[in-house]
């Protein structure tokens, strides 16, 4: 009996020692800080699909990157900065250790910031979180390609004047979401309006945005010419609804890109029709990779989200496919960079840093024309921006991308970076690393 | 002269978002008067009822006078189950014990509804008139909005039901009945579970009024949940007992915040309008504790 207990022990610790051994087959490990409930879903879920199939597909078709099979882990946030915060803390060591985060909202971001640069990963914010990150001496982990909300703020600004020239005495409207999100391009298009002579009127909606009658009631009143949004969830469905209500021009309101899902439009029916938002991607799924997609994730049954295959190519899909090219490029730098299969984070923010996505690179990919070029390096960490506007046509439930893909105006962001990393860096003791 | 009628538009508006507020205020009062219970589920009501009218009508692409009967009835069944599963093993327990159980209840319904129906947007249509009104617009650049002219109408008419409802019918008299003194209520014959069920069916009903009616507005998503929080400073001005107190303390609140936003807004940086309903009600709290239309509670001890 004795014996048989002994050995039952000793079989028990064979296993022991041996499943971490099993257990610790190297993996890319990837949490994706997804939103799939409470109010900010209907933008979280489109995002987080695309960012799983575009991995799912790597697996599925080529066997990982570089043969190295990449593991998306899933955390719900809820687009709630404190449960942001736990994911992160619950992920980071998982599997083989994160790679990368992405955590698609700004006030998680915040948050993550001074834990990333302590724990060395990278913190990827694609067309979010904080502008000034730009400056990759500062904050050394953190990355915002290919545009942020200061370059959104001054191509909405260019856009304006391309179509009604000179914006001197006129007034531009920004209905914005009360939060660190909806208050970032707040300076940049402060700066603006004094240089250029405009008025700004600031308009914050409080979060959801479900009743938005007095913002709307005070457009009517002050009759600014423009209307720019940074909204997100149930802010963004409810604005378009009333501006068609109070006969705003709606080719006059113009939304950020998290302003321009088909969710944003498409309760609001016909009244939507004419609706502008920016967009650094474009939509549809008459690319490569969709077609991938479709074979490789969606008929083989294996998607995150098997309901979702009809949607695949909408605006917030194709984003999360954005990011997820850039991640899996950026690991493929880590390994050439490093020789190595099993890249660290700070070996990641290395590959991040060497990014070269040249037109011709997105086409290999699968993606030719979705974007402009993303080059990134240790001191700029946006890199180069190409930034479009597409507008909603109701009556094809379509988005059409309405002008060429521009560079937003750095010489105004550029000096309003330079200050706000500065303060950063001083007020954390930072001292700003060499770039050369 | 137009910044007079611009002055009008905003009380209007103001008014007209009130009774929004109210139609989701008036489940409360119902589940409060007649049981005691403050039911902190019942904005995720609102959101269960909208997203299951919009799911069925989705999914099998029936009319919407098919759809809304059916869920009324899942409403219904709903009311039978909370009975069946919740408040019937909490009969005479202490009414913090039974608000306690509404929020768990929140979260199942909020979870279950995510489950079934998914947490996207749905369009919800079911041929409510929408847009500015306009002639008066056209004619009188005067702009109100012809959905909440409806919801008002709808408002009327609910709180004419109920009243005659509680007033006049013999389940109505024992509701009240059963809000004053569960153990009292039972001794002389009412059955206290078959009061529950058709007070919290009455109540998802009326949670299905608000979900559509706020669903049409904004498409169903779960931030429906969320304008419970609209319709707590309302329950704090009206009374959690009064009908007519959730359809005042309604307009005063709407009135009262779209004013505040649009006047004092601009001058401490906007959005004002959920604090200051907040702090309408909290000051109104110093004053009457019962609100404007609530019972005096005196206990003696």
């Amino acid at each position: 009996m004795n014996f048989s207990k002994a050995k039952f022990a000793a079989a028990i610790l064979a296993v022991a020692i041996a499943a971490p051994t099993a257990a610790s087959a190297y993996e890319l490990t990837l949490p994706s800080l997804d939103y799939r409930t409470g109010p900010y879903a209907p933008g979280g879920i489109p995002y987080a699909n695309g960012y799983h199939d575009y991995f799912n597909m790597l697996n599925q078709r080529d066997g990982g990157i570089n043969g190295v099979k990449v593991n998306v882990i899933a955390c719900e946030t809820g687009y709630n900065t404190k449960k942001g915060v736990e994911c992160y803390e619950k992920t980071k060591n998982a599997g083989s250790g994160a790679l990368v985060y992405m955590p698609l909202s700004t006030g998680i971001t915040y948050q993550l910031i001074p834990k990333v640069t302590a724990d060395k990963i990278p913190l990827v914010t694609i067309g979010y979180g904080r502008t000034s990150a730009r400056n990759g001496k500062v904050f050394e982990y953190i990355f915002n390609p290919p545009a942020t909300y200061w370059d959104g703020a001054t191509v909405a600004v260019k856009h304006a004047t391309d179509i009604d020239g000179d914006l001197k005495g006129k007034k531009i409207a920004l209905v914005y979401h009360n939060s660190a999100y909806g208050k970032e391009p707040i300076r940049t298009l402060e700066a603006m309006a004094k240089q250029r002579g405009f008025e700004l009127m600031l308009l914050p909606v409080d979060h959801p945005g479900q009743e938005q009658k007095a913002t709307w009631l005070q457009i009517r009143r002050n009759k600014p010419d423009w209307v720019f949004m940074w909204g997100w969830g149930v802010m963004n469905q409810v604005a378009i609804k009333e501006a068609s209500s109070i006969r705003f021009p709606m080719d006059h309101f113009l939304g950020i890109w998290w302003s321009g899902g088909e969710n944003d439009v498409l309760p609001a029916g016909a009244a939507a029709d004419g609706y502008k938002a920016l967009a650094f991607n474009a939509v549809g799924s008459d690319f490569a990779v969709h077609a991938d997609i479709t074979k490789h994730v969606y008929e083989k049954g294996v998607a995150i989200d098997q309901s979702y295959a009809a949607r695949i190519g909408e605006t917030h899909y194709n984003r999360g496919i954005f990011a997820g090219v850039l991640v899996s490029e950026a690991i493929k730098n880590a390994m050439s960079i490093h020789n190595t299969k099993e890249p660290t984070p700070a070996q990641v923010r290395d590959g991040l840093e060497a990014l070269n996505i040249t037109e011709d690179k997105w086409a290999e990919l699968g993606l030719a024309g979705f974007t402009g070029p993303v080059t990134l390096s240790c001191a700029d960490h946006r890199g180069s921006s190409s930034i479009a506007v597409q507008q909603w046509d109701a009556s094809a439930k379509k988005w059409n991308i309405i002008t060429d893909f521009v560079a937003p105006l750095d010489d105004v962001t550029a000096p309003l970076i330079a200050a706000d990393s500065a303060a950063y860096a001083a007020e954390n003791n930072i001292t700003p690393r060499d770039c050369n | 002269m137009a910044f007079d009628l611009f002055l009008l538009e905003v009380i209007v508006t103001g008014l007209l978002a009130g009774v929004m507020y109210a139609l989701v205020a008036l489940g409360f009062v119902l589940i409060f008067k007649a049981s005691g219970v403050f039911n902190f589920a019942q904005g995720v009501m609102c959101l269960f009822a909208a997203l299951t009218l919009a799911g069925i009508m989705e999914k099998t692409g029936w009319p919407a006078w098919v759809a809304i009967p059916l869920t009324i009835g899942v409403m219904i069944a709903l009311a039978w189950l909370i009975e069946r599963l919740v408040l019937r093993h909490l009969i005479n327990q202490d009414p913090i014990i039974l608000f306690m159980a509404t929020i768990g209840l929140a979260y199942v319904l909020e979870g279950s509804g995510d489950i079934i129906w998914g947490s996207d947007v749905k369009v919800l249509d079911i041929g409510l008139p929408q847009g500015a009104v306009d002639w008066l617009l056209d004619t009188h650049n005067f702009y109100i909005e012809k959905l909440e002219i409806f919801a008002a109408v709808i408002a009327a008419v609910l709180v004419g039901v109920l009243a005659i409802f509680f007033q006049k019918t013999r389940i109505g008299r024992a509701l009240r009945a059963v809000a004053d003194d569960h153990q009292a209520a039972l001794s002389v014959g009412i059955s206290l579970r078959t009061i529950w069920v058709i007070v919290w069916s009455v109540a998802g009903i009326v949670a299905l009024v608000a979900g559509v009616v706020w669903g049409t507005k904004s498409g169903v998503q779960f931030s429906l949940s969320l304008i419970a929080l609209k319709a707590l400073p309302v329950l704090i001005l009206g009374g959690f007992t009064s009908i007519p107190g959730a359809i005042v303390g309604g307009l005063i609140i709407g009135v009262g915040e779209k004013l505040a936003e649009v006047y004092m807004g601009p001058l401490v940086g906007g959005a004002v309008e959920n604090w200051f309903a907040y702090m309408l009600a909290l000051a109104f709290l110093l004053i009457r504790p019962q609100g404007l239309f609530g019972e005096k509670i005196i206990e003696r001890v």
